[in-house]
């Protein structure tokens, strides 16, 4: 579809964008992606522009560390790999000793006045390590080098699982995985994961009981509410009850900007976080959300690009697991919201509310436009 | 850069194989979610718009009843009331203030109910009911049931509200209850809190939250689309809290606010046997009831800008120099790291000198007490022998050896944010000041005084723990959560190691000597109906310069000496343990000693046939 775009000549090299290493096309469907969020926030925050506000100094933050890192060339990201790596496990570790508890979780470090999520490190960490380790070998890779590429993936993973917040760990093994496939993780042992997965799920749905030989009573409940929200009427399965009514009501062209009732008479649970895409599957309808959509395939399509361009292995293995990852945020997002998968942790990327998430997500654009702009001078 | 090889080549044929592979996936995955909305937004618009509209299936929180507090003979301390509050629903209301204004020909609405309105109404959002009067009195219910319809918004809610029938006399202990802030709305679970406005901010109240909270329930109900209920679906009962039953006793606590009389201070008593606290006072206290529903400005800030500090829990978190009621734990201390021994004399001239430093360290007696032994030294509350003794010992001996007595450490008794307060150590006061210890701090320590603290509960606790022949038992307010004990089941208790059990009876005899003895400091509480061993205490507020004379007369009423004693009680098979501390009060023996009698007296039933007359001033005290 869009290749006149994807394709864009090198033409403007003398032009302040490439100088600033700034990839534009990628920039522009992430800012319009960014403001059509803004909109969407000041809806589903109830009018509060406060929060609007809030969240364009978030996006700000986020677009100065995105183009601070796209001016690391991408030779450093990989001789810092291991060192950021390492950091971030430490990091992970001492969560789980000192880390503050917040709803009932405990993700947070202090240091002095400033809080932060080391796991969202680990999410740049992980790609990062996985590229680093497979660059250095012969592609496809050995079975042995696998791996270990696997067991430094699971680590970090395991231990956010451990605080426990499963959304990030879905994202953080993820980011590591597709790096292995895209440096030739074998078909037959995707299918065989695969289908070894629906199996256990499946047998799991079925006779629940299977799980009280290895775990405990609220573990099997915790487990079995997550397959099957319906399990919990008071938690995730009155979200996902009023997410699909809302989204189901807004039909083909939505009930306009601000005038969701779902969203304004307070049915929807977490409306500008996590569930943000119900208020715009209302309001917007189909339509709203298609091309919104086709903003996210987009900037999905042009990562896909810049990774088919890079110059290095590391680049080529990093662009797309990153590119990935950020898809991952949607599907997992939209999946959980229109009831086909599991109500798991995620926010809709670069819409929901929250900086965290938001400065990460661009963080990862900054190092692949890092890397599509410091590639050696094509030679023909 | 050097030409592309072979293997790159693979490499990167390879990765676009695997792009168009992942390509299918994201186009895939796209079209899925896209046909699961058409699914949801074309195929069943219709069915989803209908429930959006008409009927609409709502979650009703059911909040529990929050489990109650009882005293040791099931006195309730903390309970629920019924209330029927007035609510406004300001997205319902157009003009607030002229609703208010017609309210008020009907109901009394105060200013502060107004203001605190007000204040409620900035934290909840436009749809929640904020309660603009609470607790309406029967005709006022009535009135307003007549008048209804001319209120749109306004509503009658009945709730449970907390209420302490003891105001003062409780508001330490048992603490209160209040509207749920943002930075505990950030702590809490907020599904278990649905519905629950109430939180437990001090005091037991906070300490067995999780415990006193009980589980939400919840009703799934149908609603039209005016909000009315049709029906409801099903019904999931809340379970209320557990009730907590307390060791404490109330009238003790009456007792010992009592005889605090007009001295800020605190009184703590624990029952020797089962680690229990029987009465736990903090004066000036304030009425926990006004917090309840929101203190108003007022009296907040009246309780705030009070310089007696009634909000502060002196029992847990008043830090006091423990002066000479340590010389019973510093004694043993000797004994036990065998410093010294019970028979062992010093002779005291009224003034001790460290050899080689300048400073000279006086007696509270300036005549001296002559030749003195441990027992003696207890008796009299010698200073000079403690000081000796001090510097015989070393700071980091005698800090290792109080330190099992829970001294600058948490007692871990069941009450939120206790102190340590201090026990001083060489690498104490290098982490805290940066400086190196002196022999004077040594010196000064050993009579409990420079940077030696301890809180009421400490000191009671580590009176407690010398009745109970070193058993480590923690102090814990309540008995019973529910319906579970909270006395540690079959387990060893932990004792404090003894090198010679003789020991402690020498401490213990030199305690008795103080109530019964000749020159004992506290001989005015001796009484015959039981014994008494317990040590005074005085101690200084402000430092003496070197030659400068302390005279009361002369000085304000916040430099005067703090008056302390601690006790137990029999003397052969104790009880009780007492910690007074009076501030400003003076003497110990002359103030603190007579209150501690009094609580003791209570305990044992013994009725104050004859008033404790404060005798003359010519009894020798410190």
């Amino acid at each position: 579809m869009n290749d006149s775009i994807l394709t864009m000549p090198q033409r403007q090299s003398r032009a302040l964008l490439p100088k600033l290493h700034i990839d534009l096309p990628l920039l522009t469907g992430l800012l319009l992606l960014c403001g059509f969020g803004l909109a969407v926030l000041y809806s589903a925050g109830g009018n509060d522009l406060g929060l609007v506000k809030r969240q364009l100094l978030h996006l700000g933050l986020a677009v100065v560390v995105m183009i601070g890192i796209a001016q690391i060339p991408p030779g450093r990201l990989k001789q810092a790999a291991p060192w950021f790596y390492l950091l971030g496990v430490t990091l992970l570790v001492a969560v789980l000793f000192v880390g503050d508890i917040g709803k009932g979780a405990q993700r947070w470090l202090q240091f002095g006045g400033f809080r932060f999520q080391p796991s969202e490190i680990v999410k740049l960490a992980v790609p990062l390590m996985a590229a680093w380790y497979m660059a250095n070998r012969e592609l496809p890779a050995r079975i042995w080098h696998q791996v270990v590429a696997f067991v430094l993936i699971l680590i970090p993973a395991a231990l956010i699982i451990k605080q426990p917040d499963l959304g990030t760990a879905i994202l953080v093994a993820a980011a590591g995985i597709f790096v292995l496939f895209f440096a030739g993780l074998s078909w037959r042992l995707i299918l065989f994961t695969c289908l070894g997965g629906a199996i256990g799920i499946g047998i799991i749905i079925t006779y629940p009981d299977i799980l009280d030989s290895f775990l405990h009573e609220y573990q099997k409940r915790r487990v079995l509410t997550l397959l099957n929200p319906q399990n919990d009427p008071l938690g995730a399965g009155y979200h996902i009850i009023q997410s699909t009514i809302a989204i189901g009501s807004g039909g083909i062209y939505g009930k306009g900007w601000l005038n969701g009732t779902q969203s304004h008479l307070d049915f929807l649970p977490e409306q500008h976080t996590d569930f943000i895409f119900a208020v715009i599957g209302e309001e917007l309808g189909l339509t709203g959300i298609t091309i919104m959509m086709m903003l996210y395939l987009f900037i999905i399509l042009r990562g896909l690009y810049i990774a088919v361009m890079a110059d290095t292995t590391f680049g080529r293995l990093l662009a797309g697991s990153l590119t990935m990852v950020f898809f991952i945020y949607l599907l997992v997002n939209t999946g959980m919201v229109t009831g086909i998968l599991p109500v798991v942790g995620v926010p809709l990327p670069l819409i929901s509310y929250g900086g965290t998430s938001l400065i990460t997500i661009l963080a990862s654009f900054g190092v692949l436009m890092s890397i599509h702009t410091h590639r050696a001078p094509a030679r023909k | 850069m050097r030409p592309p090889d072979q293997k790159e080549i693979q490499a990167k044929r390879l990765f676009i194989t695997r792009t168009l592979a992942i390509l299918v996936f994201v186009l895939v995955a796209i079209t899925a979610i896209l046909l699961r909305l058409y699914w949801l937004q074309i195929q069943h618009h219709d069915h989803y718009k209908t429930l959006a509209t008409d009927n609409r299936i709502k979650l009703l929180p059911l909040p529990p009843a929050r489990g109650e507090i009882y005293d040791r003979n099931g006195v309730v301390l903390a309970k629920n009331i019924t209330s029927v509050d007035l609510f406004i629903t300001p997205d319902q209301v157009d003009d607030i203030p002229a609703v208010i204004a017609e309210l008020q020909k009907i109901v009394t609405i105060t200013e502060e109910d107004i203001q605190r309105f007000g204040k409620l109404r900035r934290r909840l959002r436009r749809f929640e009911q904020v309660p603009i009067r609470t607790g309406l009195t029967d005709e006022e219910m009535a009135q307003f049931a007549v008048e209804r319809h001319r209120f749109r918004g306004v509503d009658l809610g009945v709730n449970l509200r907390r209420y302490y029938p003891f105001g003062e006399l409780t508001a330490h202990v048992v603490g209160y209850i209040g509207r749920i802030n943002e930075r505990e709305l950030e702590r809490i679970d907020k599904a278990a809190y649905a519905g629950t406005s109430h939180i437990g901010k001090t005091g037991l109240e906070r300490f067995y939250e999780e415990q006193l909270h009980g589980d939400v329930g919840v009703q799934r109900v149908e609603i039209d689309a005016m909000g009315h209920i049709i029906r409801i679906l099903e019904t999931q009962p809340p379970v209320t809290g557990e009730d907590i039953q307390l060791y404490f006793d109330i009238e003790l606590q009456k007792i010992a606010f009592e005889a605090l009389g007009e001295h800020a201070g605190s009184v703590v008593a624990i029952d020797v046997k089962t680690g229990g606290v029987l009465a736990m006072a903090s004066k000036p206290s304030f009425d926990a009831n006004l917090f309840v529903n929101g203190i108003s400005f007022k009296d907040y800030n009246a309780l705030r800008d009070d310089s007696g500090n009634p909000l502060f829990n002196r029992a847990i978190n008043g830090s006091y120099p423990p002066g000479s009621t340590v010389k019973p734990f510093i004694g043993l201390a000797g004994l036990e790291t065998q410093t010294v021994n019970h028979v062992q004399s010093i002779y005291c001239p009224g003034h001790y000198r460290i050899k080689n430093a300048g400073r000279t360290f006086r007696d509270w007696k300036r005549t001296g007490h002559g030749t003195i032994d441990l027992e003696k030294s207890i008796e009299q509350s010698c200073d000079v022998y403690y000081y000796d003794l001090a510097y015989s010992m070393g700071i980091d001996k005698m800090h290792d050896y109080l330190a099992q007595f829970h001294f600058g450490t948490q007692t871990g008794i069941d009450m939120p944010a206790e102190t340590s307060a201090v026990l001083p150590s060489q690498a104490w006061k290098k982490r805290r000041y940066k400086q190196s210890w002196l022999p004077g701090d040594t010196v000064n320590a050993g009579i409990g005084q420079g940077y030696f603290l301890v809180s009421p509960v400490q000191l009671a606790y580590a009176t407690a723990v010398l009745a109970a022949d070193g058993k480590l038992i923690q102090p814990r307010l309540a008995s019973r959560i529910g319906k579970q004990s909270t006395l540690p089941q079959g387990m060893e208790m932990e004792s404090i190691h003894k090198t010679d059990p003789q020991n402690w009876e020498h401490v213990i005899d030199g305690m008795l000597a103080v109530t019964e003895g000749q020159r004992g400091t506290a001989k005015r509480i001796r009484n015959e109906h039981y014994r008494i061993a317990g040590k005074t205490g005085t101690a200084q507020v402000i430092s003496m310069k070197q030659n400068e004379e302390y005279d009361e007369t002369k000085l304000e009423k916040e430099k005067h000496d703090h008056a302390l004693f601690m006790a137990f009680a029999p003397a052969e098979d104790p009880e009780i343990a007492v910690a007074v501390i009076a501030e400003n009060g003076g003497h110990g023996g002359a103030t603190a000693a007579p209150i501690a009698r009094r609580v003791m007296d209570a305990w044992f039933g013994i009725k104050p046939e004859e008033p404790l007359q404060r005798m003359a001033q010519e009894e020798s005290d410190e």
